[in-house]
């Protein structure tokens, strides 16, 4: 277990035309550990997750400042390849949403974009993401139907496979299991805790007990403001700041 | 590399996007420039009011009146055919059709709306104007009344399309809430479903009217050609369309006359934005009503 | 009791008007199919007019109509869906596109007689094009110009938005998203586009009359600046033209017939992929 810190985010404001979405957040993303962005609706969790994978600028008037420190380099800089940055930053979203293609096709995406024309390593790509994210028995007799044949948490664990496939080191999950019922949350989980050993990830969850389930580090973000980063475990059983506290007892959110 | 590639497609989508705005507001451009000889040398106030159109005499006279009477009293007509007929047709499919019959009619209806006009004006002239010739013992069959008719034929299935589109998409919810209250089927029907539905239904007249009123093969082989303000629907008649392809093909390039042409597919083109704009804000409106603003 | 009769009588009502839309389109249909089955034959198809268009076939309509639509839609293909595009996915969302998209939906529903000036004045005349396939097929193409953007934007702006967010998080470019998923899941809405495209530009006369139809032509179009005939507009002229109405009507019917099934069978087409594929990203 190294303690090397993945993702290094100083003084981080975010402004969405004159609205300001993220007000001076500092954090420190580890490598090969879980760390969940929770607090109420709006509070600019999920703003602040895509703003490491830069998916942030599609939203028109978007603006940020700060550094955020990715393999030695700020990612917010304009002179960044935002194509390298979302290869190696990968991201699974809140509705499953694998592509209208089979399943094969669905991992080989990400592979066939960076111009990869080797079918055998595709080949051996898929099955070998498919493995990793626990979906292969599934669909290994089924690799050419459509993807949208699968079920809610089998096509999830299918987007995940699909990030795995183009080398992501870090993986950003955006409620990952806010669509899907309980038993397939919990594969859902079982596999997030697995991909722990090779990959950082950041969590964005509003379900408190999955948030103290699965991670490590737990960010409690509320109005654009950081307030509160700490261990899960020190968060949730003895939190220092009192918005905290009342957010997890339920007083709001 | 690939940033740049990005950036060479987006150019030539962009060139390309502007180049079928431009050819698009082309129309418009080309319209006025053409109708720019009429629009000063024909008095306006005579030109809208006098029903006096001889091209050919000299000196030659271009008053429209006649035509736009004749494309009023035609579109009047028609509607009355299309308007009680499309929407009937639409309430059946939509209220007392089984989803059977329905699933093979609505199909069949948008296929038959694709109809091309000449078709219908093929088969008013080979057999509708002799049979009403007969019945109402007419000098010809080529009169307002066949034209009317056959528009109105033609535009039913345009009515009923949308307008059964228009009733399927009101809320099953809606229905069920005036169902439970007590309400019959006719009930549901006139109070909440029609009035839920109203937008498209308003659309799909008005877009009725504007092919009806916009249509020149139909009412070029069968209205009669007659340039005499109507004075019954057995009248032959010449509406503005019919005009323009009757004579563009022997107006000279650039005379007084081809212009004149032009002018009046100019005041076709403002009616038809008109049309288009009443249909806009009719179903805004309603859509605000109904809380379904998208 | 007195409810139930007013339902009664209302729903007989609707009944009977659409028994009578039925009456008078099967009425329509009934006549062009049992007279056209007269006049077709194999030779009708294939062969030319013969003794003064009273006789012989009507190949060269065929052929010529065949040229015009294709011409359309090479034209209006490329253009609208390009514009299609970038509308959709490069150009800023702001008012000015609403504009354009309301001005481009508006067109759509401009009488066909004005495309035919427009076609006339510009293409035939301006760029002296002549009364030619290029005219006639030019003019056509804007005509269906806006049918095409329009379908195609509804086609791209129906795929979902997770499905763009998803491809570019795994690093495609914009352009890669767009080839590799955005379009592949719009085709069906755009192809039932272009489908009811070539339906319309095929059955259109008014805007051909002056820019490319003629009554006859002898022997084939050689080149795109040749005129041509074409299946409506040879409709038009056996009704009102020549010396025979007689017989001229029964070739009619023969041209009427093929149009007919050709438009009913592009639009079959086109309602049977809508349906098929209206559904299948709705979860």
């Amino acid at each position: 277990m190294s303690d090397e810190i993945k993702i290094k985010v100083s003084n981080l404001n975010f402004y969405y035309g004159k609205m300001q979405a993220l007000k001076n957040i500092n954090i420190d993303i580890m490598d090969k550990k879980i760390t969940a962005l929770i607090g109420p609706s709006g509070c600019g969790k999920s703003t602040l997750i895509r703003i490491f994978n830069r998916m942030c600028d599609l939203v028109i008037g978007a603006k940020a400042e700060g550094s955020v420190i990715f393999d030695g380099e700020n990612i917010l800089n304009s002179s960044i390849d935002i194509v390298k940055l979302r290869q190696k930053i990968g991201m699974v979203f809140q509705k499953p949403n694998p592509f209208p293609k089979t399943i094969f096709q669905n991992i080989a995406y990400g592979l066939e974009i960076n111009g990869c024309k080797d079918k055998s390593f595709i080949k051996f790509k898929v099955e070998e993401t498919l493995k990793k994210a626990a979906l292969w028995e599934d669909v290994k007799d089924r690799l050419n139907d459509s993807a949208l044949g699968l079920s809610g948490g089998q096509q999830q664990r299918l987007c995940i496979a699909r990030a795995l496939a183009v080398e992501a080191q870090v993986i950003l999950f955006d409620e990952p299991c806010a669509s899907l019922d309980p038993i397939s949350t919990a594969k859902i989980e079982e596999l997030i805790l697995e991909l722990q050993n090779n990959y950082a990830i950041i969590i964005v969850t509003h379900n408190m007990q999955q948030a103290s389930r699965v991670s490590d580090y737990t960010a409690f973000m509320y109005l654009g403001d950081l307030i509160e980063f700490g261990s899960t475990n020190q968060i949730f059983t003895v939190p220092k700041n009192p918005k905290t506290e009342e957010y997890l007892s339920g007083k709001f959110g | 590399m690939n940033a740049l590639k990005e950036k060479v497609i987006k150019s030539i989508l962009s060139i390309t996007a502007f180049a079928s705005i431009a050819f698009l507001i082309g129309i418009v451009v080309t319209l006025f420039a053409n109708s720019l000889t009429a629009l000063k040398g024909i008095d306006q106030i005579q030109f809208l009011f006098s029903s006096d159109w001889a091209p050919y005499y000299s000196p030659a006279e271009y008053g429209i009146l006649s035509m736009v009477i004749s494309s009023a009293l035609i579109g009047i007509t028609a509607a009355l055919v299309c308007i009680p007929l499309g929407i009937g047709t639409a309430l059946y499919l939509n209220e007392i059709a089984g989803s059977a019959q329905r699933k093979i009619l609505k199909p069949v209806i948008e296929i038959l709306a694709g109809i091309p006009s000449i078709i219908f004006g093929f088969f008013a002239m080979a057999v509708l104007a002799p049979f009403l010739q007969n019945i109402f013992d007419l000098p010809s069959g080529l009169c307002i009344l066949t034209a009317s008719l056959t528009l109105g034929i033609m535009t039913i299935p345009v009515i009923t399309s949308i307008a059964e589109d228009a009733l399927g998409f009101v809320p099953i919810g809606f229905k069920e809430a005036s169902y439970a209250l007590g309400g019959n089927r006719w009930q549901t029907l006139i109070k909440v479903t029609i009035p839920a539905a109203a937008s498209g239904i308003i659309t799909s007249i008005i877009l009725a009217i504007g092919r009806i009123v916009g249509e020149t093969m139909i009412v070029l082989m069968v209205a009669g050609g007659s340039l005499a303000i109507p004075t019954s629907i057995l009248a032959p008649a010449r509406p503005m369309t019919s005009t323009i392809a009757a004579e563009m093909g022997e107006a000279a390039y650039g005379s007084l006359h081809f212009s004149a042409l032009f002018e009046i597919g100019l005041l076709l083109f403002f009616m038809t934005f008109i049309l288009n704009f009443i249909s806009e804000r009719i179903s805004k409106k309603y859509r605000l009503k109904l809380g379904q603003g998208r | 009791m007195k409810n139930k009769i007013i339902q009664q009588f209302f729903f007989s009502l609707i009944t009977i008007s659409a028994l009578i839309t039925a009456l008078f389109l099967l009425i329509i249909i009934f006549f062009i199919f049992k007279n056209g089955f007269n006049a077709i034959s194999w030779e009708f198809i294939t062969s030319v007019p013969k003794n003064g268009m009273t006789a012989g076939g009507v190949s060269p309509a065929i052929i010529g109509s065949f040229c015009l639509v294709a011409a359309a839609i090479l034209f209006s293909l490329p253009l609208g869906l390009a514009c299609a595009v970038y509308l959709q996915e490069y150009s800023p969302k702001n008012y000015i596109v609403d504009i354009v998209k309301t001005g481009v939906s508006n067109l759509a529903s401009v009488p066909s007689v004005v495309f035919g000036l427009f076609g006339l004045a510009v293409f035939v005349k301006f760029f002296g094009f002549g009364v030619s396939i290029l005219s006639g097929g030019l003019t056509l193409a804007i005509l269906v110009l806006p049918n095409i953007i329009t379908t195609s934007q509804e086609a791209l702006s129906a795929v979902p938005y997770s499905f763009r967010e998803a491809s570019l998080a795994l690093g495609a470019t914009q352009w890669q998203t767009i080839r590799k998923v955005v379009l592949p899941a719009a085709l069906p809405g755009i192809l039932t586009g272009i489908i009811l495209s070539i339906g319309r530009a095929a059955g259109e006369t008014a805007p051909i009359m002056f820019t490319a139809a003629v009554f006859y032509k002898k022997g084939r179009p050689d080149s795109i600046m040749s005129e041509v005939m074409a299946l409506p507009y040879h409709i038009y002229a056996l009704m009102t033209e020549g010396v025979n109405p007689e017989k001229q009507t029964v070739i009619a019917y023969g041209c009427a017939l093929i149009l007919l099934v050709l438009v009913a069978v592009l639009s079959s087409l086109a309602v049977f992929i809508r349906n098929k594929y209206r559904s299948s990203y709705e979860r």
